[in-house]
């Protein structure tokens, strides 16, 4: 870009080509932008000079909902509806910023239910990212593939709650149905049969040659960029940075188990590219399927309703709480007056976070090279709007 | 040939009328456009995957509104975005169909009471041929929302002009 700027064509008469900036619009209807986001793209030419992010096509008054139900359980199938491609995560963060208001101790049981439900989730959610983020850069066969194996998980989370997007299963102080009979041997089954198949997935499409020329040496989000803009997920972890608040920061039962944090090592082009990205998704489902066949073999016996209390009214105060969705760092901030109702409910969303890092990283790419980039950050309409 | 294979052995004729002939081949190949709003936009990805595979109705997803033929509105419609929805059904070329999927789009769903940004039912800007309740609705739902509306248009009559 800046050749041609500080250098202009001349023709052979030595006139000046004269070169303008365009404005593009891409979306809120386009098959890439995974939702109804907008972008306003300035280009020179085939480059990418800035692009402008327009957000609010979902807006949903997530933060209006809280405040005018009834009481505290009300408000979950809200977080539902918030990331609805990781809808467990979503619930369980909501709860577990209640549940610290409320100070309740949920049994043992709950929690690795909970944990079993979580990883399932990433690793249905991650399924879909990086599903689409194939069909994005041209690949359709894996998403196929990929979402053959997402009807598995989703027919597990369907015995549990009857419902295969968005639950409601996870209730302050414990879960809304104990785990049907059979469901732990159909996970572990579960977990056998997906095993081989992220061999196939890396077969399929991340090994794949014209797969690393369209994501590789592209969109490089350098380390401290993405510290300085609070990206966090995969987002962070592909620029090489090990944070996972998993393991970090550890909440519910997560330090009982063995497992490691994939970074993002710039294998075939720079580190905190596409593929990296990418990549660490794809080795986080392996992490997730270690840390579901633990939590699966150890599960106790008990009872799941023992915490649930009968009628929610904390005392006045504050609590955040966050924890690690699919997309990265979601935190819920609960304001109580000491009414049955939220004062107010705030959602740290990581998908906005990171999709304020884009303009950034697309500063002086290939306009074909956008639809990679916005892909790879993963992004969830319904949790950037609420 | 598959189901065909060997049916018209004594002759190759067979008689139909031009209506049935033409809404045959209207219903077999609805494109519905590529256009995800909310959460029913995963279910119907999913209807549209492996496991459900609307391929074999003939519905195949394009991305641009003017050669697509039936528009799918899969989630919440808000204010912001409704006037977006208008136009893109203004774009697409006629016979045209809209099937609102879930209870956003039918009414406003879980948003209708405190929802200031939600429009209360995509069919305050659009016509709409076949709703679909559900929150999300499965897969198999809008299955038979997509039947639903492949009958509808077996019925229609593109000869004879209706009142």
């Amino acid at each position: 870009m800046n050749d041609l700027l500080t250098h202009p064509l001349k023709t052979s008469t030595g006139r000046t080509i004269r070169s303008e900036e365009m404005i593009i619009n891409m979306g809120p209807q386009h098959p890439s932008t995974h939702g109804v986001l907008r972008l306003e793209i300035v280009v020179d030419g085939e480059i990418v000079v800035d692009v402008i992010p327009h957000v609010g096509y979902l807006h949903r008054c997530f933060e209006k909902h809280c405040e005018s139900m009834t009481n505290y359980q009300q408000v979950i199938p809200y977080c539902d509806r918030l990331d609805y491609i990781a809808s467990m995560n979503m619930d369980w963060a909501y709860c577990l910023a209640a549940e610290k208001l409320l100070a309740i101790q949920v049994p043992e049981r709950v929690q690795y239910i909970r944990v079993i439900m979580a990883e399932l989730q990433r690793i249905a959610s991650h399924l879909i990212a990086l599903g689409t983020y194939g069909l994005d850069v041209g690949a359709f066969t894996p998403f196929l593939f990929m979402f053959r194996d997402r009807e598995r998980i989703l027919d597990l989370f369907e015995m549990t709650c009857g419902a295969r997007l968005l639950y409601n299963y996870i209730w302050i102080g414990g879960v809304s149905h104990d785990l049907p009979p059979g469901f732990v041997d159909k996970a572990k089954a579960f977990c056998k049969y997906f095993r081989p198949n992220i061999k196939e997935f890396n077969d399929l499409l991340t090994y794949n040659e014209i797969f690393i020329k369209r994501t590789a040496n592209v969109g490089v989000l350098p380390k401290d960029v993405a510290i300085a803009y609070a990206c966090s997920g995969p987002m962070l972890r592909g620029s090489g940075v090990s944070f996972d608040l998993r393991k970090d920061d550890p909440y519910s039962i997560y330090d009982r188990f063995e497992w490691s944090v994939p970074v993002g090592k710039g294998e075939v082009g720079t580190i905190g590219d596409c593929w990296d990205r990418y990549m660490v998704r794809m080795r986080e489902m392996t992490e997730s399927l270690n840390i579901l066949e633990q939590a699966l073999a150890q599960i106790p016996d008990g009872d799941v309703a023992s915490a649930i209390p009968k009628r929610i009214r904390p005392n006045a105060g504050d609590a955040y709480v966050r924890s690690e969705s699919p997309r990265g760092e979601i935190g819920f901030y609960i304001v109580s007056d000491g009414s049955g109702t939220p004062y107010r409910v705030k959602a740290r969303s990581p998908a906005f976070v990171n999709l304020s890092v884009t303009p950034e990283i697309c500063r002086g790419s290939m306009i074909a090279d956008l639809v990679a980039i916005v892909g790879s950050v993963d992004i969830v309409l319904g949790e950037v709007d609420r | 040939m598959g189901l065909l294979d060997k049916q018209f052995n004594n002759s190759n004729v067979i008689i139909t009328s031009i209506d049935g002939l033409l809404n045959w081949a209207r219903l077999s190949s609805l494109w519905q456009m590529q256009f995800g709003l909310a959460c029913c936009a995963i279910e119907m990805m999913a209807a549209a995957a492996s496991h459900y595979d609307f391929d074999r109705f003939g519905v195949i997803p394009r991305a641009t509104p003017r050669q697509s033929d039936v528009m799918i509105v899969a989630g919440t419609v808000t204010l912001k975005m409704a006037s977006r929805v208008k136009r893109l059904y203004d774009q697409m070329s006629e016979p045209r169909y809209v099937i609102s999927m879930g209870s956003c789009s039918n009414c406003g769903g879980p948003y209708w009471e405190h929802g200031y940004h939600v429009l209360k039912g995509v069919d305050r800007v659009i016509p709409v041929d076949v709703y679909v309740p559900g929150c999300p609705p499965r897969p198999e739902a809008l299955m038979e929302g997509l039947i639903k509306l492949q009958e509808k248009i077996r019925n229609e009559s593109l000869v004879r002009k209706t009142a």
